[in-house]
């Protein structure tokens, strides 16, 4: 019984004091962190602009009619270090017979230092962007002393610096993915911005039905893979200009001014669909996962595994649709631009299971919501 | 569009190398819809052929998520009925429409039903034959190198003054120590490793039925039943004992049923005692006492919102909870005739509860005739005080209950055989009558713990006691199946990961005797176009063949150039057949790593 429920909000009132300094100080970062992400917009963009300048015109060069042009697409592999380098035999590469061959694009930079020392400013920038935001969400997550993960807004915050995580660790190992800083730093500030505005929820406990490891789990997972999807969907998209300039320049068009000097810097388009490809093939076991562990939950939670919830179904639908992408990756007549696509489409139906159930639609998951 | 340049390429590139290139995966192969010209059996064939493409696959997944859509915006009758009811009385068109359509019930409806089922054979007819190709490769060897390794994506070469059968050897050693599958296959030496990829795909595909059996199997035999119990109360796994049951069509009662019974000993709920969220629910537990079989050993534990009790297939979840006060009924002459808890359902998140007492036997009125009492009860744990008008709980715990009690007499209505509620007074029941107050209205009362109602003249009265039980709504359920289900799920997973994360690939390395007398050595490998690693692993392989077989000093031009010396110009549409410059090439491919 709880009739003492009245000295029970003594020390939680006590407690609460604590905690809201707590989630004042979260707030106090997430705001410096979007200041921080706002300059290193400014840096990406500095970069991009300076890199205008260089004239680098590789795929021109490869695909323009009456360029000087190796037709056979004749790649050279570097060997790893070590003082047997010069003896071991050198691997050629070449691109698969049919495939156009084009060389990935510089970067951002375009080539030019200016460029290359806004892009590091801005590589920089983001690094501690980062840090200052995952302290934003560690403070949050102590001011509940829970898993920052009951409403939207925490959601959102969690979610913009796990996709910028993800950027940094592709960076780490070595992946060729700067060109992503500018998109990538525009949605999180559009992210931010979405939830410090009008998702912004006082901190606070968790209904009983989230009080379980399963939701650590599950909402973990499912965090990571949408900004995993995102930087896949990133990759789709520049794949589809990048592919259309590439087309273009294969049938003797010129491309506008524009175009050819943002395209140009870009990796080609046979890489960026590679990329993409791969980004969203590692997830889409983890994002399997996911909904198996949210379906456990659930059973556990309202006594059936499954019982097409509005997020349940999209959850389904974005599955089934990235099934789609990989089949048709493995698709003759499917590859390519049609691939990506679906992929877009499946993208798409993963940002309206995160925003458009929870704000359109009601359901079970409402209440974890706005 | 820019199809022209990236279809078909690997189809291209197997026709290209013939065998060697051939069955990298199982995918089935794409032939174009050709229309068939041969009678009954040759449309069947046709027919089948089509459903079991990857065309076709893709097409009827497409179907499936788009087909999904419409349950999860239109309300569903199986999750919430009143929405149902509700849209139709707002739509007069659209309503039959939809109810026509199915829409009511998407995930059950006939054509959503029709596109998975589809699916399905599709999906069987697709890994029969591919799980027989997989074993026809597994017990075959990999496929002898093609002729000219130089069209492969990754190759290489040297001139050695090793014997080529030494340099076989030294292949053969190399790639079985990287655990390749190899074997010597005329001049070259052929090798394949990464099966894994095409087990994971097929064991994928194959838990995707599991899964789906698993699933309908638990529809077909599950069972679903309510239970309220009262602290202090238990509950026996009987179906008499439920207040309502559901089941599969395949269930039966018999059979079905695990044996075990609970105690509810203490329910407690905590909530949010201020801020915002004032009262809003922190812990819900239940204590209980079970035992399992006819006279199992009594354990004790607690049912938590996020934690049933497992016992065998069954799981017992605790769904709801509310208040059940206490009260004690007298006759005229002070006789206790009832004297009981009663379960009162929550009208609102703070537990404002309503419901009915009913004392059906034992009471005789002031003249001593058997007769009925009927209360109306409504209850708030959290009264809002004196003056401050309404019965509505102000916080769900209890901090000050209040019970309000109208009071009726006569003949409930219980043994008329009509249905009764137990929750609810049927007062339009014309046997029943009214206590009335001085005033010569219906007898009202609102009480505090500890307080009694007096019914008038001598009718008896009302107590309700200081002492308030909770109550615990249980839902039991059985679903065989979900232990496949999970193991199906278990096993697409790892089917996935090794279906994504490994790459099939094969090397070959020839040694034969030039012209001039020296081994010329040349090793390719071919992977499937997502494959990054393929060309490093051949540099790899290479540097071991290369020790046991070194790079001979060549008196004429130095090395062979690498570069490809029969390439096929009209492979890139729109290049210009011009020189190679290597050069250029190969520094900009250095960007490619
Ligand atoms: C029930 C629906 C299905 C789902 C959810 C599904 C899912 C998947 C997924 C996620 C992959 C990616 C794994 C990879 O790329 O290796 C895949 C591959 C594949 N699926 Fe399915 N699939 C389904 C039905 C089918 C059907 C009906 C067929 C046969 C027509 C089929 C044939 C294949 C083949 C051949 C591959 C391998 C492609 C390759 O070698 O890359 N699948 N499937």
């Amino acid at each position: 019984m709880t009739l003492a429920a009245t000295d029970l909000a003594a020390t939680a009132d006590l407690a609460a004091a604590t905690n809201e300094n707590l989630a004042q100080i979260s707030n106090v970062l997430i705001y410096s962190a979007m200041a921080i992400y706002l300059l290193c917009f400014f840096a990406y963009m500095a970069e991009w602009l300076f890199g205008s300048r260089s004239k680098v015109g590789r795929t021109a060069a490869a695909l323009t009619v009456g360029a000087k042009k190796a037709d056979a697409p004749a790649v050279t592999v570097k060997q790893g270090g070590g003082t047997t380098v010069l003896e071991r035999p050198k691997v050629v590469v070449r691109a698969a017979a049919g495939a156009r061959d084009v060389p990935d694009g510089p970067g951002a930079h375009g080539g030019t230092e200016k460029g290359d020392l806004w892009g590091r400013i801005a590589v920089s920038l983001t690094v501690l962007g980062f840090l200052i935001e995952f302290g934003g969400v560690l403070t949050r997550a102590l001011s509940v002393q829970r898993a920052p993960w009951g409403n939207m807004y925490e959601f959102n915050i969690t979610f913009s610096t796990v996709a910028v995580g993800v950027y940094l660790g592709l960076m780490a190992l070595k992946k060729d993915v700067r060109w992503l800083g500018l998109p990538l730093v525009t949605v999180v500030l559009l992210d931010l911005g979405l939830a410090v505005t009008v998702l912004y929820t006082e901190s606070d406990q968790l209904v009983p039905a989230l009080h379980s490891y399963w939701l650590y789990i599950h909402v973990s997972t499912a965090i990571f893979c949408g900004a995993v999807f995102y930087v896949g969907a990133m990759g789709t998209i520049m794949y589809l200009f990048k592919d259309s300039y590439e087309t273009k320049l294969l049938k003797g068009g010129t491309p506008g001014r524009f175009a050819t000097s943002v395209l140009e810097r870009l990796p080609a388009a046979a890489s960026l669909d590679k990329f993409s490809y791969r980004v969203n093939a590692a997830v889409f076991p983890l994002w399997t996962f996911t909904i198996i562990a949210g379906a456990i939950w659930a059973g556990d939670a309202w006594g059936r595994y499954w019982g097409w919830d509005p997020k349940e179904v999209w959850s389904f639908i974005t599955w089934v649709a990235y099934a789609c992408y990989l089949h048709a990756r493995a698709t003759a007549g499917w590859k390519g631009r049609k691939a990506a696509y679906i992929a877009l489409i499946a993208f798409g139906c993963w940002l309206f299971n995160y925003y458009g159930v929870n704000i359109f639609v009601s359901g079970k998951h409402s209440y974890a919501d706005v | 569009m820019s199809t022209t340049d990236t279809k078909g390429t690997d189809q291209e590139g197997a026709d290209d190398l013939g065998a060697a290139g051939s069955q990298l995966s199982t995918a089935p192969r794409e032939d174009a819809p050709n229309l068939p010209s041969l009678g009954v059996i040759g449309w069947a064939r046709w027919f089948w052929r089509q459903l079991t493409s990857m065309r076709v696959a893709l097409l009827l997944l497409f179907l499936l998520s788009l087909g999904a859509i419409p349950g999860s915006l239109i309300p569903q009758s199986g999750t919430d009925e009143t929405k149902v009811a509700d849209f139709m009385d707002r739509h007069e068109t659209l309503g039959p429409l939809y109810e026509k359509l199915g829409l009511f019930h998407v995930y059950s409806s006939v054509w959503f039903s029709a596109i998975y089922i589809l699916l399905f054979v599709s999906l069987i007819g697709c890994i029969v034959p591919r799980t027989w190709q997989f074993v026809g490769q597994l017990r075959g060897r990999p496929p002898g190198a093609p002729k000219r390794l130089t069209r492969l994506p990754a190759y290489t070469t040297w001139r050695t003054d090793a014997e080529p059968e030494q340099v076989r050897e030294a292949a053969l050693q190399a790639l079985k120590r990287s655990r390749f599958r190899a074997h010597v296959a005329g001049d070259a030496v052929a090798a394949e490793k990464g099966y894994l990829r095409e087990a994971g795909n097929l064991v994928f595909h194959i838990a995707l039925i599991v899964m789906l059996v698993a699933f309908a199997w638990g529809q077909l035999y599950k069972s679903e039943g309510n239970k309220l119990v009262v602290e202090g109360d238990g509950f026996a796994n009987t179906i008499t004992q439920y207040d309502d049951f559901k089941s599969g069509s395949l269930f039966s009662i018999d059979h079905d049923l695990e044996p075990f019974s609970f105690d509810l000993k203490e329910f407690k709920g905590t909530y949010e005692p201020s801020g915002p969220n004032r009262g809003t629910p922190r812990t819900y537990e239940a204590d209980v006492t079970y035992s399992v079989g006819a006279d199992g050993a009594e354990k004790k534990t607690t049912i938590k919102v996020n934690e049933p009790l497992e016992i065998g297939d069954s799981k017992v979840y605790l769904v709801s909870h509310g208040y059940a006060p206490v009260v004690t009924v007298r006759d005229g002459k002070g006789k206790v005739v009832y004297k009981g808890a009663v379960p009162l359902l929550p009208q609102d998140s703070n537990v404002t509860s309503s419901g009915a007492i009913k004392v059906l036997d034992g009471y005789r009125n002031a003249d001593g005739e058997r007769e009925q009492l009927g209360f109306n009860a409504f209850f708030v744990p959290s009264f809002a005080g004196e003056g401050k008008g309404t019965m509505l709980s102000q916080f769900p715990a209890l901090l000050n209950p209040r019970l309000a009690l109208s009071a009726y007499h006569g003949d409930i209505g219980v043994d008329s055989g009509r249905l009764q509620n137990v929750y609810q007074l049927d007062t339009t029941n014309k046997h029943l009558k009214e206590f009335k107050d001085s005033k010569g209205e219906l007898l009202t009362e609102r009480l505090a713990p500890g307080e009694t109602m007096e019914l008038p003249d001598g009718a008896g009265s009302i107590t309700f006691e200081k002492e308030i039980k909770e109550w615990a709504g249980f839902q039991v359920t059985e679903q065989p199946g979900s232990g496949w289900a999970l193991l199906g799920a278990v096993a697409a997973i790892a089917g996935l990961a090794g279906s994504l994360f490994i790459q099939r690939r094969r090397v070959w390395v020839r040694a034969v005797r030039g012209a001039d007398g020296v081994t010329v050595v040349e090793m390719a490998a071919l992977g499937r176009s997502e494959s990054a690693k393929v060309p490093e692993e051949l540099g790899d392989l290479a540097a071991l063949v290369h020790d046991a077989a070194p790079t001979a000093p060549d008196p004429v031009s130095g090395r062979p150039d690498p570069s490809d010396t029969d390439a096929d110009p009209t492979e890139e549409p729109g290049a210009e057949t011009s020189t190679t410059d290597s050069e250029v090439v190969s520094a900009e491919g250095a960007d490619k790593q």
